[in-house]
């Protein structure tokens, strides 16, 4: 099958990082790839990487789709906070579980709208546009939780955030039929060939009767719902909400994991499963560091050198100097990133 | 009027008027000793953002400069405190440091054609880590040339001082202002803002310019982490978290157009006086708590942006006519 011969083409490079990082952990570190079932539920560190990047993987999914438009939203983190605070204040006012979660997520949805309104309709740079949330948005969410960190005892939003479900985590869960579902959504119709060509050329997409701001609302949208979700699983894990430290410079991260997936940062051709493997790898360096051993401090200058390694490999110019390498009839656009 | 006057008279008219307000409320807001304060407490954040102001008007972004201001409090902290060298060769040696990393930034941008945005982050992670790896604890800076650098100031009529450092922010805005308009390299940064096509078909050196605005960004982040060592006498990693945010809102309330190649440094230094002015109102009123600073500066944010599409849309017709 073809189609399943690009996927495998297309992933090759994520997932030979992702073997090779896990094989260097686990000869530095012995236990690593042991996995138990205690408690009908399945422990190991492989799971904890999964269960410990849920917040990126799902802002990761949000940002693919934003990035493929070239657009980029640094508001996510700051809507995690505001999230993870609405639906903190909510429960301790003796609000239900349903009523919580649909109005957390509505404020997400909410804050995406407000960014989509700005890039499409206002015609506002999109770093611009998503820069006032982000500086706005803790303020926001301070204001909810009162400069206090909001704790909770609702056993259901507990739940998400610790509980099981058939041996898994729950936040591994969540990040996983979210992830299918957009994704289907966006390779099973003609949403994401639109939403490419809108990355590609935004005038031309618009000319040929694409509708250009629907379409990008609706990315905002999804990164705003996807940072609402991270936002309560991250409340959820430490029963609390916390203004200042909820997301914090993890919008940085999941446009890391983006551009590790091997996404371009200049919009047009994405892959979400790319990006969900790439915020997997992010996270088993962050583990791969703790558990060997490593000072923490390593971390930031490690994540430093892999986007500069990716950088280079992604640069139009290292590309046409090294094109006798690829496809032929690559070399003539430089441009086109899925050469590989 | 010119057109392109519009968002710096916009931002200066604000500035004056919620000063006149906040006058109004608090007539202690007017005294020399708020204000020399307003400049001292700001003298940081207005180096880093004068160097954002030449990387914007460019057409770019850094996104290091938070990180860079961390790395030479640490840098400068454990160099004087573990050593035995004199604080100005320490500034020679940092200085020499963060202008080559930002050189490097701009090389990397430049040659490999990457987006400014990500190659900034990387530099972020960078030079946060590297303060990391020098040391994660805070450390104080108990050299007696620093107390000497401290005790500096210039009294102002009423009680208020003109610090070391304040005056510093003044004299970098001034040559920054210099720089911009009576140079040829502030000419070509206009010109790169205005479009790197037509900047090369009109002969400007695209790649030395760019790695000198990156390499001035890095000069004035490092110059503004001594200024910031000097402030708090320490240097932390975990300091000036969020500082290149802070700069970029300075900016655009001053009214630099994002896309780059039109806007003022003096407008830069007023940005920052509003965002000083909201903290200090906040501080008088008392009441208020410290999360409506951002969301203050959020909206204003808004506002600004929202005029410069204003301005924009306005001066389209015009232009067509010509």
């Amino acid at each position: 099958m073809p189609i399943m011969r690009n996927y495998a083409g297309r992933l090759l490079p994520q997932c030979i990082a992702l073997v090779i990082i896990v094989i260097a952990i686990s000869i530095v570190f012995p236990g690593f790839l042991n996995l138990q079932i205690q408690n009908g539920r399945l422990y190991g560190s492989l799971i904890d990487i999964l269960n410990r990047g849920a917040p990126v993987v799902l802002l990761a999914i949000g940002m693919t789709v934003v990035i493929a438009t070239k657009g980029i939203d640094l508001s996510v983190g700051a809507v995690m906070a505001i999230c993870g605070a609405v639906a903190a204040s909510l429960i301790t006012s003796g609000h239900s579980l349903a009523e919580t979660l649909l109005a957390t997520l509505a404020i997400g949805i909410l804050c995406g709208i407000w960014n989509g309104v700005l890039v499409a309709f206002l015609d506002i740079q999109p770093i611009i546009a998503t820069l006032v949330l982000m500086v706005a948005g803790r303020g926001i969410a301070q204001l909810i939780t009162e400069g206090t960190i909001l704790t909770f005892n609702e056993p259901g939003l507990i739940f998400i955030g610790s509980g099981s479900f058939i041996g898994l985590p729950m936040p591994i869960v969540i990040w996983l039929v979210f992830g299918l579902l957009v994704a289907v959504l966006v390779r099973r119709t003609a949403l994401g060939m639109l939403i490419e060509a809108i990355g590609i050329n935004r005038q031309a997409s618009t000319l040929s009767g694409v509708l250009t701001p629907v379409l990008l609302v609706a990315a905002y949208v999804l990164s705003g719902l996807c940072a609402a979700i991270a936002g309560i699983i991250a409340a959820a894990d430490i029963r609390g909400a916390d203004a200042n430290n909820a997301g914090l410079w993890l919008e940085l991260d999941a446009i890391l994991a983006v551009v590790v997936g091997g996404t371009s940062l200049l919009g047009g051709r994405f892959s979400i499963a790319a990006s969900v493997l790439g915020a997997i790898i992010i996270q088993a360096i962050n583990t791969g560091i703790l558990l060997s051993g490593f000072p923490p401090e390593f971390n930031l200058i490690i994540k430093a050198a892999i986007i500069i390694f990716i950088l280079v490999l992604q640069s139009p110019r290292f590309r046409t100097a090294f094109s006798f390498l690829s496809i032929p009839g690559a070399a003539g656009k430089p441009t086109e990133r899925e050469a590989k | 009027m010119k057109q392109k006057y519009l968002p710096l008279t916009a931002t200066i008219l604000i500035f004056v008027l919620s000063y006149a307000l906040c006058a109004a409320q608090y007539p202690n807001i007017l005294s020399t000793r708020v204000i020399g304060n307003l400049l001292t407490d700001n003298a940081f954040l207005g180096i880093a953002a004068v160097g954002m102001t030449f990387v914007i008007l460019s057409g770019g972004i850094d996104l290091s400069i938070g990180a860079v201001i961390a790395f030479a409090g640490v840098f400068l902290a454990v160099v004087l405190e573990h050593g035995s060298m004199h604080p100005l060769v320490a500034f020679a040696l940092l200085l020499t440091i963060t202008t080559l990393f930002g050189a490097l930034m701009g090389a990397i941008i430049h040659y490999l054609e990457m987006p400014a945005f990500i190659v900034t982050l990387a530099g972020m992670f960078l030079a946060r880590g590297m303060a990391f790896v020098l040391s994660i604890d805070s450390i104080p800076i108990k050299h007696p040339f620093y107390g000497t650098l401290k005790s500096l100031y210039y009294k102002l009529p009423g009680g208020g001082r003109i610090t070391l450092i304040g005056g510093l922010m003044l004299l970098v805005f001034a040559i920054g202002i210099l720089i911009a308009h009576r140079t040829r390299f502030g000419t070509n940064i206009y010109a790169l803002g205005g479009g790197t096509a037509t900047a090369k078909l009109m002969g400007v050196p695209v790649a030395a310019t760019t790695v000198r605005i990156y390499a001035l960004s890095g000069l004035l982040a490092g110059l503004s982490g001594i200024v910031f060592s000097l402030y708090t006498s320490a240097g932390y990693s975990l300091a000036a978290v969020g500082v290149e945010l802070d700069a970029i809102t300075a900016v655009v309330i001053g009214g630099t157009l994002l896309t780059g190649g039109s806007g003022f440094v003096a407008g830069t230094l007023v940005g920052i006086l509003i965002q000083g002015l909201i903290q200090t109102y906040i501080t008088f009123d008392g009441t208020l708590s410290s999360w409506w600073t951002k969301i203050l500066i959020g909206l204003l944010l808004f506002a600004f942006i929202l005029l410069q599409k204003g301005i924009i849309h306005l001066s389209r017709p015009e232009r067509q006519r010509a």
